[in-house]
């Protein structure tokens, strides 16, 4: 009895692809010379288990590039051999090689070896200069073993080429065992017009004189066995005069054989490889919205205890139904039906937080990528990371990614100057690229920081001048010409690089992140760095809230931007201008914010002395709202009011409360801009100013 | 005998014509008619939280299994006196395609009334207005039997970005 092996190809696809993701982040932290033990070992595991895997499917491309690369790595592991930052170099890319070939598997579509074979060379190389003096050794004490002359008929079946195997590399591993001649067959290629460049039409026939035993040559031919009629037999002396003929034989044909192999290969090499190249990047792309989700043990451990508890109240539910109605069993009921209602609210918040993901999972992939390309441009960067733990929907997650990638490339290529302009401007070499994330309101915030040379105004003016973007006596503020960055068709770049410079980004990087109801934002000082600030809503994403009371309304604020709450001290209160009320707090002024006055809800407590006031920080500035009450705190999961209604000013969303009702969540900055305190444009409050005066 | 023949007769009548249904209620004596279907279901009044700082005719929103829903008093959006919700109000749940999003809000109103079968070429026959605020609302009137029916254009009724409304 066989067992069907493909049923177990996408957990070995997706173990493999963690098993790239985890040496990938391991080779980043790999420093030469200080290199950890422990670290080439997960390494090396990693890169053994994808050996093992691919070995075990058949996927024999792979096990064959993973070998060497595993040599490699035994070897420093062993200490035989130090790393250097060119080892760690080679099997970064090999593990992008190692990548591209699992997703050609994975699409069954035949991988492209080209890169992998170069790679290969290249660590044969290195693994070579040493081998070479042991093998010289093996073979002088084997030069005493007869010679034998093997005949061995290589007769492919034309599907050959979709297995993954390339007769190229079988007849050069025969080379190499001995002398060989060859003889090809290419009787069965058909007409040009009836040739299908994925399909194998040749066969060959070989004379092999070797030391070796007839095993070796079995040996390279082992995964091929099923798709190919191989018969390998000692021939001796006698077949002489025969040989001779066929390689007169097939010098005559070696003429007419040279374009043979490329036709059935692959008939335009170029034009062939462009497609696939194509075809993988589509892969890719469908591939990185993957449809599986990986869930911490212990969300499903609640949701089983949770699921637990349903059951349980289900049960007892049942049996308060049996029993015959009297008053006792009326309040039963009533007290299981409350536990069910609670269960099944927990039960829903925690399936919804099955689909919250941190977002490290978008930024893991940034340390590569600064990597890759601060080499490439010369330029010393370090990344720091920052609220990786912050979680946010999957599917969010997904789109924002691409844009972030875009955001990064830029900083480093415009942003960053290379280390002897840093120096020279004053700063360290080594530049910063900061991505942090954090939840503020109803959003998420990513803020992509670097401290490079800021936007260049004049620069980005003239440029928007040239391209007709704007008018030469058009007046613009700093930061209407900064937004003209994410116009279509804007690049400063003075040379088009692969990296950035086509002008065709900040326009889609906006485009994109609006799509997800979000916003892009930049801020830049000059010489000092830029800010680019993305927001996104979290319509599924979970926020600690604290609940107040306005009125006869209840309203969430956002416990992240709560300071303190406190009851006012009428005597610390002074009014400023007509009808704004401040407190003292400890050397600052808070203005107060009656959040009845601004919500415009009747019934509120007015005198300040019987309120509250919740003391809330947004954009740097602190304001007190005044509230009537404050009730319970909990965690709320965000639902869009904009989806069947529309945006409402001061309201980042809504929630659905423990007992079905809905209740509004309040967006502090957009409060403060309804209250008026500050005039659009402005980054200062008009209390600010007042009290500068008064300073 | 005589049912079987008349729903014969109608279900005819609707393979001959191309008809539409309309769900009909009451405001304020008239009866007023939607696409039915749009609707998505019908409910009672039920206690809403205000949205602030909106037009006069949001009453506020509700939690329908999950999600958010605007609720809209059509008495006040077509500036009718408005009445005090009793046990007869119902909250017409419609989905409507607005500016290439699909809404679904709910429709305050006095009572659902009927569901009638209305041909397209009935329906398409609308008076003139003369250019006064709520024509626009109105995508025809139908006789039906004794009464008069004024089917709603709900796409423009339930467009709260429209001039009007900013107006208001």
């Amino acid at each position: 009895m066989s067992i069907d092996l493909s049923q177990f190809f996408e957990v070995f696809f997706e173990e493999s692809f963690e098993g790239l993701d985890a040496m990938e982040s391991e080779l980043l932290n790999l420093e030469p010379g200080t290199e950890d033990k422990e670290t080439i070992n997960t390494i090396f595991r990693a890169a053994h288990s994808i050996k093992g895997g691919s070995g075990t499917f058949g996927f024999t491309s792979v096990s064959d590039f993973t070998h060497v690369l595993e040599t490699l790595l035994d070897q420093i592991r062993d200490g035989q051999r130090d790393l250097t930052t060119e080892y760690v170099n080679l099997l970064l890319k090999s593990v992008d090689c190692l990548r591209t070939l699992l997703r050609a598997l994975q699409a069954e579509e035949t991988p492209d070896l080209e890169e992998a074979d170069a790679l290969r060379g290249k660590f044969e190389a290195i693994l070579g200069m040493q081998s070479a003096s042991v093998s010289d050794d093996s073979s002088s004490a084997a030069a005493e073993v007869t010679l034998n002359t093997y005949q061995i008929d290589f007769k492919p079946k034309p599907h050959l080429f979709k297995t993954g195997n390339e007769p190229l590399f079988m007849i050069s591993e025969l080379g190499e065992l001995g002398d060989i001649e060859t003889k090809a067959f290419y009787d069965a290629v058909p007409d040009i017009h009836q040739l299908h460049p994925d399909e194998c039409f040749l066969s060959w026939r070989f004379f092999l004189t070797t030391d070796k035993e007839q095993r070796a040559i079995e040996e390279i031919f082992e995964w091929v066995e099923d798709d190919a009629e191989i018969t390998i037999g000692v021939c001796g002396g006698i077949f002489e005069g025969e040989r001779g003929a066929v390689s007169e034989e097939s010098e005559q044909q070696s003429v007419h054989k040279t374009p043979t192999p490329t036709a059935a290969t692959g008939s335009s090499p170029a034009t062939n490889k462009e497609l696939v190249k194509k075809a993988e990047s589509k892969k890719s792309s469908d591939s990185s919205t993957s449809n599986s989700i990986r869930v911490g043990i212990d969300k499903v451990d609640s949701l089983i205890n949770m699921v637990g508890e349903l059951v349980i109240t289900q049960a007892m539910l049942s049996q308060i139904g049996e029993q015959e109605i009297t008053e006792s069993t009326i309040t039963a009921l009533q007290e299981g039906l409350a536990q069910l209602a609670h269960n099944t609210r927990d039960l829903q918040e925690n399936v919804m937080r099955i689909r919250m993901l941190p977002i490290s999972f978008v930024f893991s992939r940034f340390p590569r990528l600064v990597r890759d390309i601060s080499q490439k441009l010369n330029k010393q960067v370090e990344l720091k990371l920052l609220g990786e733990q912050t979680e946010l929907d999957k599917t969010v997650m997904e789109k924002i990614s691409d844009p972030m990638v875009h955001l990064v490339r830029n900083s480093l290529d415009h942003g960053l100057e290379i280390p002897e302009q840093r120096i020279a401007a004053g700063k360290d070499p080594v530049g910063t690229v900061t991505l942090n994330a954090f939840h503020q309101g109803g959003n998420i915030v990513i803020e992509i920081m670097d401290d490079g040379q800021g936007l260049n105004t004049e620069k980005i003016r003239q440029k928007a001048i040239d391209n007709g973007l704007i008018q030469a006596h058009e007046e613009l503020s700093s930061d209407e010409i900064n937004e003209l960055i994410f116009m279509p068709g804007f690049s400063t770049a003075d040379e088009v690089s692969d990296i950035s410079g086509r002008g065709v980004g900040m326009d889609v990087v906006r485009r994109n992140i609006q799509a997800l109801n979000g916003s892009v934002e930049v801020s830049s000082a000059r010489g000092v760095g830029s800010t680019f600030t993305i927001r996104l809503p979290l319509t599924l994403a979970i926020l600690d809230g604290q609940l107040v009371q306005v009125a006869q309304h209840t309203y969430i604020i956002p416990l992240i931007s709560i300071v303190e709450s406190l009851q006012i001290d009428i005597s610390k209160v002074s009014r400023v201008g007509k009808d704004l009320d401040v407190l003292r707090l400890r050397d600052e002024y808070i203005p107060i914010l009656r959040l009845y006055e601004i919500l415009n809800h009747q019934g509120a407590i007015e005198e300040l002395d019987k309120t509250l006031l919740v003391v809330v920080e947004s954009d740097n500035h602190k304001v007190g709202l005044l509230v009537d009450d404050l009730l319970a705190q909990q965690q709320v999961v965000i639902k869009s009011l904009e989806a069947n209604y529309q945006k409402v000013d001061g309201i980042s969303g809504a929630t659905i409360l423990g007992d079905g009702r809905v209740s509004l969540i309040v967006d502090i900055s957009g409060l403060i801009k309804l209250s008026g305190l500050k005039r659009p444009g402005s980054q200062e409050l008009l209390v600010e100013q007042h009290s500068n005066e008064v300073a | 005998m005589s049912e079987q023949k008349d729903l014969n007769h109608q279900l005819n009548l609707r393979k001959q014509q191309d008809e539409n249904q309309y769900l009909t209620f009451m405001m304020a004596d008239e009866e007023y008619g939607l696409d039915i279907l749009a609707v998505q279901e019908i409910r009672g009044w039920e206690d809403v939280t205000a949205i602030p700082n909106s037009p006069n005719f949001v009453k506020g929103a509700i939690n329908l299994r999950g999600t958010i829903v605007p609720i809209i008093d059509l008495r006040l959006r077509f500036g009718i006196q408005s009445i005090s919700y009793g046990p007869l109000t119902v909250v017409i749940v419609v989905s409507v395609q607005i500016r290439e999003q699909q809404k679904v809000m709910g429709l305050v109103v006095d009572a659902v009334s009927d569901v009638y079968s209305i041909s397209q070429e009935k329906a398409k026959d609308v008076p003139d207005f003369q250019d006064s605020d709520n024509g626009q609302y109105v995508d025809g009137l139908v006789n039906v039997g004794e009464k008069m029916v004024v089917l709603l254009n709900l796409a423009k009724v339930l467009d709260l970005n429209s001039k009007q409304v900013a107006q208001s």
